[in-house]
């Protein structure tokens, strides 16, 4: 052979054409690779979400953000730093990632019915090159031998293929563990019924929060959708009118241990639902972890508070107000904002702004605050404001750019305090308020997502996939016997060994226990064992 | 329902008392690991070849064919001619301890239980103890299924740590829960939270000396001068990997299962199955990070250190989870109780 070699030119690779450059770039998507890099730049991007406010999760604290931080908070809005988990670029990863993911899997899925059709492949001539491999030599002749592995095998579950050997003897091809890759692809496609079943709850589910005092009724419609939005595909002129009453409301915080004093321990609406307005009620008890099934929806009580029952009368004694107002908790003694908005007043509208505090206490001798959640001592601390109320969005707030705070003629601010079954005159001759009672109110959440039940199925499906793909060896065994030539005559020289597909320890024991199932070896001919 | 205070200061001695054990234990697991090196050398001074023929043979059953002579606790199956290893009194006392520590840790944990009437893991004081004790439950049950006394110190101590951090920092007086957690789902979605982390820790230890012995091994093969450490005592790198890699493949669906009756619980509680709170952030975090990890062993080119290195990661989350995510980032899942 010349030992010189002429030069060739450099390979010219074929170019690609743009079906091949599509063709290039798709396998390139659906690699583990960039399964592998999308998976772990998901939860990179999933970061942010946990450490800047989320407006999905707390909306009061993107604002108090963005009034902290003037500089560098619009701009992480405009990224969407306070909206991640609906962002372009996040649903971009997760998109991707699924794309990549049914991209692999629909093609393994038809390897894979292809595969549990058919028979296990013939046995490869080295036996040595596998990771597990034996040699023995057995008393008694090969047909019994390979009969005795045949059926040990198949008790192992597997599935198998004997053929005859030219020269004599016999080979044993066998395979178990189809489930495993079973497992695997049901838990990578029930990952994608999750995906489509969380959209279908977004788009066709509607949730709303709502505030019932006691003794007031929640009739189910948009219109009365304190907070919340319905999916952009729900007909809102069809949401079943179901109604709940609350008939009363049992609250208690903790009152002995002094650690944890003013802790929320238990809370509980009473209340009678009816599937539509004037139907038959029913009763029922609606508490943290026990929602309420109306009508395709569930209600559950998220919280609790105050709405003391404020009554305002004009001059002449004629009732302008009379209502259970609910004031809103700003923190753990549950101190409650609130405002009375009496629009039929004259000649100019009145409202009354201010602080409910259920266990009041006065700092300094003066400022009223509240020292326990429970109505021990209850009071009214209100400001009076006159104007225009004009059209706020907020039942709970007031719109002060129309309405002046009505002061004193020593020009202090007029503070009401009021206690309950008390009356004051309202400057000015303005009429007079009444603090009647206190009523507590109940926070409901109502919920009404289709997707649910798909995607509690489609994560248990997952998990049982997720489950088999990872403990049910998927293994081929091979066993080739020949009858025994020279000083082996008589007996049979046997080999087996076993490969598996992924990481596999169990191996070694696998053909151990196909040899203790088969037949004494020769004590004379030296046992070669393998290291794996 | 009041809570029995006697009982729940009964709980806190018998806590000093495990960890006075677990000290114990952690040192007679240290002087294991430091004679180790000698041990090794003793051994491959007797048998050259033995080294080899150590990999994978720890406990697995010989052939048939072969007479056995196996025992467990690192020994190696004997043969005619090599010497048994030396017994290994240090870390057989260090076990002893180990179990001693546990029915102690267990103990305080039932006394605070039936103290309170509820599962003991309702704040951060709770979760670090009852879940450290399912750390050394685990790391038990482990050591019956193969000679894990190596990892002792690495897995003991940490327990260690936490306990004393529940102790010091986290410490909240005995009392009731908020209503949100007064349900059956916070004794499975927590319990399996626990033995998820569990298991995640060991593997943890695992990874890491996985990732040292696989450096000097590759260091050995370069033809750099050996040199002796309690490392040497230690099995190879590949079995490391490969009993790290079974514990992650355990952990893994118990943390799929958690993630899962999480949601369940949030849909009962809070009317959604899944909002993106920080604690469900996380938890989505780790799940993705392990999912990762295990898609790094089947990868071409990311098997061994590469896929070690992710295993890594996603135990930072898990601490981050705990530790971080639970006392600052406020969200649903506020319940430390850590002032």
């Amino acid at each position: 052979m010349s030992t010189a070699t002429t030069r060739r030119p450099p390979a010219t690779l074929p170019r690609l054409g743009p079906l091949g450059t599509v063709r290039y770039v798709w396998r390139q998507l659906t690699s583990m690779r960039t399964a592998l890099f999308l998976l772990l730049l998901l939860a990179v991007a999933a970061v942010p979400g946990s450490v800047l406010p989320q407006r999905g999760v707390n909306a009061a604290q993107v604002t108090g953000y963005l009034a902290a931080h003037p500089g560098v908070g619009p701009w992480l809005d405009r990224l969407g730093g306070f909206d991640v988990f609906s962002s372009v670029w996040f649903s971009a990863i997760y998109l991707l990632l699924f794309v990549s993911l049914v991209g692999c899997v629909l093609p393994r899925s038809r390897q894979h019915v292809r595969a549990i059709w058919a028979q296990p492949p013939s046995a490869p001539r080295h036996f040595d090159r596998l990771p597990a491999h034996r040699e023995a030599v057995l008393f008694g002749d090969a047909a019994s031998t390979v009969a005795a592995a045949r059926s040990a095998l198949r008790a192992r579950r597997y599935r198998v293929r004997v053929t005859d050997l030219t020269g004599g003897g016999h080979e044993i091809s066998a395979e178990r563990g189809y489930l495993r890759e079973t497992g695997n692809l049901v838990f990578h496609l029930a990952l994608v019924v999750l995906l489509v079943a969380v959209a279908a709850g977004h788009l066709l589910g509607w949730r709303a929060d709502v505030i019932v005092p006691v003794g007031s009724t929640y009739t189910n419609a948009v219109a009365n959708f304190d907070a919340g939005d319905p999916g952009p595909w729900v007909d809102t002129e069809r949401l079943p009118p179901f109604t709940v009453a609350v008939r009363s409301m049992f609250v208690t915080f903790e009152e002995q241990d002094v650690a944890t004093r003013g802790a929320p321990r238990d809370f509980r609406a009473d209340v009678t639902s009816t599937e539509s307005p004037g139907g038959p009620g029913r009763n029922s008890v609606i508490s943290v972890n026990h929602p309420l099934s109306v009508d395709g929806a569930k209600v559950f009580l998220l919280g609790n508070g105050y709405a003391p029952v404020i009554t305002v009368r004009d001059r002449s004694g004629q009732e302008l107000y009379s209502e259970a107002t609910p004031f809103l908790p700003q923190d753990g003694n549950y101190t409650s904002v609130g405002v009375v908005k009496v629009a039929g007043a004259q000649p100019e509208q009145l409202a009354l702004n201010g602080l409910f505090l259920p266990t009041v206490a006065f700092q300094g001798g003066r400022v009223p605050v509240s020292i326990f959640p429970d109505a021990k001592n209850p009071a009214l601390a209100l400001q009076v404001y006159t104007g225009d109320l004009g059209s706020s969005p907020s039942v709970y707030t007031l719109d002060q750019r129309s309405m002046t705070p009505l002061r004193q003629p020593d020009g202090a601010l007029v503070r009401l305090i009021l206690a309950p079954g008390q009356t004051v005159d309202l400057p000015a001759g303005l009429g007079t308020v009444t603090f009647d009672r206190v009523e507590r109110f109940a926070g409901f959440s109502v919920r009404h997502d289709p997707g649910k039940g798909w995607a509690l199925g489609a994560a248990i499906a997952a998990m049982v996939g997720l489950t088999l793909s990872l403990f049910v060896p998927r293994r081929r065994v091979f066993v080739r016997a020949r009858p025994g030539t020279g000083d082996d005559r008589g007996a049979t020289l046997l080999e087996v060994a076993a490969l598996a597909r992924g990481e596999d320890t169990g191996l070694d024991d696998e053909l151990d226990r196909l040899l203790g199932a088969l037949g004494p070896a020769r004590p004379q001919n030296a046992l070669q064992e393998a290291t794996a | 329902m009041s809570v029995n205070d006697t009982l729940a200061s009964s709980a806190n001695v018998l806590l000093y008392g495990s960890m006075a054990s677990y000290t114990g234990a952690f040192l007679g697991y240290t002087l294991d690991l430091a004679g180790g090196a000698e041990r090794a050398e003793r051994s491959s001074v007797a048998a050259p070849g033995r080294q080899l023929a150590q990999v994978g043979a720890g406990t697995h059953q010989v052939a048939a064919a072969r007479t056995p002579a196996q025992t467990r606790g690192g020994d190696v199956p004997g043969g005619g001619d090599v010497p048994q290893q030396p017994r290994r009194k240090a870390a057989g006392i260090a076990v002893s301890l180990t179990v001693l520590a546990l029915l102690l840790h267990l103990a305080a944990v039932l006394a605070r239980g039936v103290a309170v009437q509820r599962p003991p893991w309702g704040n951060m004081y709770e979760f670090a103890t009852a879940g450290s004790a399912v750390v050394t439950l685990a790391f038990l049950a482990a050591l019956r299924w193969r000679d894990l006394r190596y990892l002792g110190t690495f897995v003991i101590g940490p327990v260690l740590l936490t306990l004393g951090l529940a102790v010091t920092v986290l410490y909240t007086r005995a009392g009731q829960l908020v209503p949100s957690l007064k349900s059956v789902w916070l004794a499975i979605h927590v319990s399996v939270a626990f033995v998820s982390s569990a298991l995640f820790t060991i593997a943890f230890s695992l990874t890491v000396l996985y990732l040292v012995q696989e450096r000097r091994e590759r260091r050995l093969a370069a033809g750099e001068a050996p040199r002796r450490s309690f490392m040497d005592a230690l099995p190879p790198a590949r079995e490391l990997d490969l009993t790290a890699y079974r514990l992650h493949a355990v952990a893994f669906p118990l943390w799929t299962f958690t993630l899962v009756a999480g949601a369940i619980w949030a849909e009962n509680a809070w009317g959604r199955y899944w909002g993106w709170d920080p604690k469900e952030v996380w938890t989505f975090v780790i799940w993705v990070v392990y999912a990762g990890y295990l898609h790094a062993r089947a990868t071409r080119g990311w098997q061994g250190t590469k896929s070690a290195r992710v295993a890594l990661v996603g135990y930072g989350c898990i601490l981050f989870n705990f530790l971080v995510v639970n006392i600052f980032f406020v969200g649903f899942h506020s319940y430390a109780g850590v002032s």
